[in-house]
């Protein structure tokens, strides 16, 4: 005797619909669990995604040097900010360059400056560099030109400015052809950055970008911060770390003294942090549906044992155990399965408001979330409706009946 | 055809062992029409769901068409209870989320039977018992008349050989009571067994076999009485 699967389907679901309250809660219970893991795993890979980008902004293929040496790997917190025991030089920068391998190479200083022109000041992030920074950095000009290409040693008082510092600065007048004194020197502004060009913990708008020589000399220093070096492609990256190592050990005495990290590896490092974020705060949201599951067996108790006389009566008339145990089961899985879609669909459009709320967030929950998610809902309901479907199979239809 | 051959039915409870039914032999040809009464705790409604196979005997055998079913596993009683077996009860037992149709096509649904064929046999039965026209109501929209009659098509719908029936007035009153006894005569008439347990005497002397229970055991089988009489 086999339930066709579509009245067991038309069965199940008028059951449900016949006690409209306790379904409404069981749905609520579901989809909550299923929406809240759906949203949160979006908001992870929406950070994972967005850190990604930012680093991807960094450059193509490239390779960072930063002076000091990270014994155990990974980033030297001290190489970070520069406090090494030797310096890392513009001569160095110049002897990364002399490899086939290597496209392109820009030394880079940083540090915090006064920046005025007449009345108004203020204080703004410098970059000393090169040209080559422009095209390693994929960055554009909105206005005039970036550094010229010139000798790394010149000092030569031009600047390419943030077009918001423009915009402080200058206010609606033109600014290209003006002067600014940056520290105590004059430099006149021969470029103005485009709108893009935003990357990790640096505005380029609110930056102001000067050749290196000329930065080493208002920070009063003849140490970079790092050197940027272009590999000619992904497969030769790890051929220009290695050369970036042994040049820079050579010309350092012998002495492995630089950090040389790939773009892949400190992406690397911040995708494993954040992915485990994500699978904790999923794994955070699953207790919720371990808790719908646990309301489904309850309500589901209650539910056999107010329906006792229609299972003793469906045993009168022919049910076997198997096919009570069926139709609880399949009530179950209705449910689990309408919670998750609802659910599904609320964890949609939460992830559509981060998105809409914070545009730099790519927050789409992955499609194996979605396809594991659902399985977990549906496999909740399936396991903790077993209970309830056993005791519905195993009632005595003698003592079912003779309830009312 | 009914045969139970020394049929015990005993309970534990506590130190006290109970028999609900102590050696019980009947035989019952196809088309009696049966009653069985007898004060409460008699052993009435015990022999009624034995008869059904609701319940298990602790000893002896039940024959039902000449096939034992005393120990069928439950899925094989199952079976026999769908093909062979109608119940009516004193409370009617429709399930209240569906309609009077739907009720009525449970035994089939859960037979196998398929929609169409469902309805081809649902739509007679209803006919049959004067309720077509309340087909698509829910029990709570009928009348405890009309409740019954569709607990009677439900019982009938499969056809099957006995009909079982444990005080199928007890909750109408007189007219309506009458009304659902003429309609179970009805199907005796067209070769149906009727076995009806009922404390209404008047109601059981109509039955053209009469059995009495005592203290779990059958008193009197009284036969040859009947309709007539009544």
């Amino acid at each position: 005797m086999a339930l066709h699967s579509l009245d067991v389907a038309r069965f199940s679901w008028g059951a449900l619909a016949g006690y409209p309250a306790r379904t409404l809660l069981m749905l609520l219970a579901m989809a909550i669990g299923v929406g809240s893991v759906v949203v949160l795993t979006a908001l992870g890979e929406g950070a994972r995604g967005y850190v990604a980008g930012e680093f991807a902004s960094l450059g193509t293929n490239l390779v960072i040097v930063f002076p000091g040496r990270s014994e155990t790997g990974g980033v030297n917190p001290g190489a970070m900010f520069g406090e090494t025991p030797r310096d890392l030089t513009v001569e160095d920068a110049l002897a990364l360059t002399r490899n086939p391998r290597v496209r392109k190479v820009a030394p880079l200083n940083v540090g915090s400056v006064p920046v005025s022109r007449g009345a108004r000041s203020r204080d703004v992030v410098m970059m000393g560099s090169t040209a080559e920074l422009l095209e390693i950095r994929h960055w554009e000009v909105s206005q005039g030109s970036f550094l010229p290409p010139m000798d790394v040693n010149r000092p030569m008082p031009v600047a390419v400015i943030g077009s918001k510092i423009r915009d402080e600065l200058f206010g609606p007048r033109k600014s290209l052809g003006e002067w600014v004194r940056i520290g105590d020197r004059r430099f006149r502004i021969i470029g103005v950055m485009g709108s893009e060009g935003r990357s990790i913990g640096v505005d380029v708008q609110e930056t102001i970008i000067i050749p290196v020589a000329a930065a080493q000399q208002i920070l009063n220093t003849e140490s970079l911060f790092r050197i940027l070096v272009e590999a000619r492609s992904r497969e030769e990256i790890p051929a220009v770390v290695q050369f970036a190592e042994d040049t820079i050990q050579q010309r350092h005495q012998g002495e492995k003294d630089v950090t040389v990290v790939t773009q892949d590896a400190v992406l690397s490092t911040f995708d494993d942090i954040l992915g485990a974020l994500t699978v904790a705060v999923g794994g955070i949201a699953a207790i919720s549906l371990a808790v719908a599951g646990i309301l489904i067996m309850n309500v589901m108790l209650v539910a056999v044992s107010e329906r006792t006389a229609e299972i003793g009566l469906l045993k009168a008339v022919g049910a076997t155990r198997g096919q009570i145990l069926t139709l609880i089961l399949a009530e179950a899985t209705l449910l689990s399965a309408l919670g998750a879609a609802i659910g599904l669909a609320l964890g949609e459009a939460g992830s559509l408001a981060i998105r809409s709320a914070l545009p730099i967030l790519p927050a789409y929950a992955p499609a194996w979330v979605t396809l594991l998610v659902l399985a977990v809902a549906l496999a909740t309901g399936i396991v903790f409706s077993l209970l309830p479907a056993r005791n519905a199979a195993a009632l005595d239809p003698v003592i079912a009946l003779s309830r009312r | 055809m009914i045969e139970l051959s020394h049929i015990d039915r005993h309970f534990q409870v506590g130190d006290q062992l109970v028999k609900a039914l102590d050696d019980v032999s009947l035989r019952i040809e196809q088309g009696e029409y049966v009653s069985i009464m007898g004060p409460s705790g008699s052993g009435k409604s015990t022999l009624l769901n034995l008869l059904g196979l609701l319940d298990k005997p602790t000893g002896g055998t039940y024959c039902l068409n000449d096939r034992d079913v005393t120990s069928l596993s439950d899925m094989e009683q199952a079976q026999v209870r769908s093909r062979e077996i109608g119940f009516v009860f004193q409370m009617f037992h429709l399930v209240p989320r569906l309609t009077a149709e739907e009720n009525v096509a449970l035994p089939l649904l859960l037979a196998g039977v398929g929609k169409e064929e469902r309805q081809a046999l649902v739509a007679p039965a209803l006919d049959a018992l004067g309720i077509a026209e309340r087909a698509h109501h829910k029990p709570e929209q009928l009348s405890g008349g009309q409740r019954q009659r569709v607990a009677i098509a439900r019982a009938t719908v499969t056809h099957p050989s006995v009909l079982l029936a444990d005080e199928p007035t007890g909750n109408l009153d007189q007219h309506s009571g009458d009304d659902v006894i003429g309609i179970l005569e009805g199907l005796v008439d067209g070769g149906l067994t009727l076995i009806m347990v009922t404390h209404d005497i008047d109601m059981g002397r109509r039955a053209t076999r009469q059995l009495r229970m005592v203290d779990g055991r059958l008193d009197q089988d009284i036969r040859g009485a009947g309709r007539g009489a009544a």
